[in-house]
């Protein structure tokens, strides 16, 4: 069971990882300069909801994998 | 540097020995006013004094104020201000059984003062990778940060010395962290956190003489939060946090709603006859940490709470770890 919960903390630190690396390639380069003044806050808006989605998909592969390490505990 | 490692010290005695000598009579106090609730894991009636944030957040106040005189900056007051306001909410809660709402949206409110004072930076670091500039989603994710650790540690105050133990653990592997990073006045503002922590964990400790309620785990996450923001240092801070981070994740992914502890009928865990903890078989009851670490067969209060410790110490050497890794560039 322990070695379990060290395999989800492993698990949780590389999507971390990796995840940020997705957000840096996804969200750094990006920008929107034909809005004038407002561009920035558009940007800024859709950096945000690629954010959210991301997060969203983060939720749902470590839902995955915590019903796959702890299938057996699960079955309360 | 000499002019950082002498406040560095000051602070870190004061923070210590405050709540070491305070706690003591805010025990008896709050005996004597009759302010005490069962330890719920003990065979005998054994009752417990709260709330212990009392002492904890005048030891915080009084060595980021010493700070402050050394260096005036902005991102200590925020400190000062945040943790403050978290510890009035957290001891609201303690006194009045407050609505599901109230610790996230006032907590939401107590993390403004981060932002009128500008002590926070709105690159996002990420290890391997390099920043990204996300003005507006930052400002969201300071308003969501202060709740989110918050309310991660008063989730995990569950057995005697897990919360303030814990905090010990995640707070100095954050100000280690910090020290990697070279961020030196941050980490020097972070440490109170840390002896503020380990203080408060010799009365917390298994038998416990006193619980924090929710004003000191309030406080605890707060300042915490604060540190990650001011420091940014916010990913690092959720890695060393992961264990907590667990225990909310299996929880609300088990009940399926943001629900307060108290609203939940079922029983994750129960006794044997020899008072050790055991996980239930109730399909109604949240899965928790401690319910998970208890799957593979009853143990006591104080092995749980060890289990729980070395999952934090994990935890914060892959923090460290990522601290190193931030200097690494693909």
């Amino acid at each position: 069971m322990k070695s379990g919960l060290y395999g989800f903390l492993f698990g949780m630190w590389g999507l971390i990882i990796i995840g940020g690396g997705i957000m840096v390639v996804l969200l750094g380069p990006f920008s929107i300069q034909q809005f004038g003044d407002f561009h920035w806050i558009i940007s800024s808006g859709i950096k945000v909801t690629i954010s959210l989605i991301l997060v969203v998909i983060w939720i749902l592969i470590l839902s995955k994998l915590k019903n796959y390490i702890f299938k057996k505990e699960l079955k309360f | 540097m000499i002019e950082l490692i002498i406040p560095a010290i000051i602070s870190c005695i004061l923070a210590f020995f405050v709540v070491y000598f305070t706690t003591p009579p805010l025990i008896k106090i709050l005996v004597k006013k009759n302010y005490t609730v069962k330890d719920m894991n003990k065979k005998e009636n054994v009752m417990v004094a709260r709330p212990g944030g009392i002492s904890i957040i005048l030891g915080i106040v009084v060595s980021e104020l010493v700070l402050y005189g050394f260096f005036q900056l902005n991102e200590i007051l925020a400190i000062i201000i945040t943790t403050t306001a978290a510890f009035v909410i957290g001891y609201v809660d303690d006194r009045k059984v407050m609505g599901g709402w109230f610790k996230p949206v006032t907590l939401a409110i107590a993390a403004l003062p981060i932002i009128f004072l500008g002590a926070y930076s709105s690159d996002l670091a990420f290890p391997l990778f390099g920043d990204v500039q996300i003005p507006l989603l930052y400002l969201g994710l300071i308003i969501f940060m202060i709740p989110i650790t918050g309310n991660t540690i008063n989730s995990i105050d569950v057995l005697n010395g897990v919360a303030s133990g814990f905090m010990v653990i995640a707070s100095f592997t954050l100000s280690i962290c910090l020290f990697i990073l070279q961020n030196y006045e941050i980490a020097i503002v972070s440490l109170p956190l840390g002896f503020v922590s380990l203080a408060f964990y010799k009365y917390h400790k298994i038998p416990s003489k006193i619980f924090p309620g929710d004003s000191g785990a309030l406080t605890f996450g707060a300042m915490y939060g604060v540190i990650a923001i001011i420091g940014g240092v916010e990913i690092i801070a959720a890695i060393a946090l992961l264990p907590a981070v667990i225990n909310s994740f299996l929880f609300l992914s088990s009940v399926k709603r943001v629900v307060e502890h108290r609203q939940i009928k079922g029983k994750p865990v129960e006794f044997t006859s020899d008072f050790k903890l055991k996980a239930t078989n109730d399909k109604t009851a949240p899965v928790t940490l401690v319910r998970l670490i208890l799957a593979g067969g009853p143990l006591t209060e104080k092995q749980v709470g060890f289990a729980i410790f070395k999952l934090a110490i994990f935890s914060g050497i892959l923090a460290i770890i990522t601290a190193f890794m931030m200097g690494v560039s693909l």
